[in-house]
């Protein structure tokens, strides 16, 4: 990672001690460094979270908009500057509780920018309420007795809502994700990556997870390779989240997309 | 046989949360939260270059480059 990328000046972060925030932001800078970008043509959008954060500790171009409006802002930005790579960095609430519409959206109309959902399965910033991606049963401070909700998979969401890549990894498999996020960045269309980072304050805490560490750690055991899942019965799936890559097709182009004619 | 490689760990004490994320996931048992709950860089000749610690740390807090012996 170019250490250049990093406003310094802005660092320590907020984060809580052992946040997978940084994790994530971190492969994401990885990422846009070996794609070899123009760092003055790349653009991160955020909502409102500890997640939507991230962006500021960057040296790129960024805006943080308003809770759950990243993608609005986001598509316009690409739409008045096709040339910019435009990536929305979002979180779990952030992205598909009140900015969950928006999402489907942009994923329908393909629109050509990258969505990372730093997925903590909850409401960090506003002190670990439910998120639409909080697994059943799981204890926030919304569900104190567990959440008798099911979740959004969000892969599955946004793969019928019309993107054109879609992806999932975790904060342990570092390499894996940063090999994600670059596919994602450099496909041509709308993209998302579900990054399944720490919240050790609230989630973690709430759900007698352990340690940052050992939240960091267990991925490997309830996180499973696509390519390994496949081998699998549905029986010894339970519980295990699957990562990956799970949707890469042709952007979307309609028949009728040729420039309109100028008017006499 | 091949000289065993050397790397050259460097901390910023002033960016690190004192998390322990970097105790559980290096190989080589190379740090430690100590008694007074503070990173300690404990093994520093065990650590073999392999990233971990680095690319795991929310805070940006370590490097870890081999040093070449002329
Ligand atoms: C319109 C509006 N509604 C509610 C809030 C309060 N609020 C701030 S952050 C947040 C949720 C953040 O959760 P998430 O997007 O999962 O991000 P995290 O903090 O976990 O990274 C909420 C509800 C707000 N700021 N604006
Ligand atoms: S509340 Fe959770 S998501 Fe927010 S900074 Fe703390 S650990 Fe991270
Ligand atoms: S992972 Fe980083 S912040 Fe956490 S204890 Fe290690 S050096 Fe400090």
């Amino acid at each position: 990672m170019r250490p250049d990328f990093l406003r310094c000046e802005r660092l320590p972060n907020i984060w809580c001690p052992g946040c997978g925030n940084g994790i994530v932001l971190r492969a994401l800078l990885e990422a846009i460094d070996q794609l070899q970008l123009d760092p003055d043509k790349v653009v991160l959008v955020s909502g409102i979270g500890c997640s939507s954060r991230a962006p500021a500790y960057t040296a790129f171009d960024n805006v943080h908009t308003l809770h759950g409006r990243a993608i609005p802002v986001a598509t316009g930005i690409k739409m008045a500057n096709p040339d910019l790579t435009v990536i929305v960095v979002t979180g779990d609430g952030d992205g598909s509780a009140i900015g969950g519409n928006h999402l489907i959206h942009a994923a329908r109309r393909d629109v050509d920018i990258t969505v990372v959902v730093f997925n903590n399965y909850n409401y960090g910033m506003t002190g670990g309420q439910a998120s639409p991606l909080t697994p059943s049963s799981s204890i926030t401070t919304t569900t104190p007795n567990g959440n008798l909700d099911r979740p959004f998979d969000l892969v599955k969401l946004a793969a019928g809502a019309g993107a054109t890549y879609v992806a999932r990894s975790g904060i342990y498999f570092t390499k894996h994700l940063v090999d994600h996020l670059k596919k994602a960045i450099a496909h041509d269309g709308f993209s998302l990556v579900d990054a399944v980072a720490q919240c050790p304050t609230y989630f973690g805490r709430f759900n007698k997870k352990g340690s940052a560490g050992q939240m960091v750690t267990s991925q490997k055991d309830w996180m499973v390779l696509k390519s390994v899942a496949e081998k699998k019965t549905p029986e010894e799936l339970v519980g295990k989240t699957i990562i990956g890559e799970f949707v890469k097709i042709e952007r979307h182009s309609p028949a009728s997309a040729a420039a309109p004619k100028e008017q006499a | 046989m091949p000289e065993k490689k050397t790397f050259k760990i460097t901390h910023n004490r002033k960016w690190c949360k004192n998390c322990g994320i970097c105790v559980a996931v290096c190989p080589k048992k190379v740090f430690e939260i100590d008694r007074s709950d503070r990173h300690a860089i404990v093994n520093p000749q065990d650590c073999i270059g392999c990233q971990m610690c680095v690319e795991h740390c929310p805070d940006f807090a370590l490097i870890v480059v081999e040093v070449k012996n002329e």
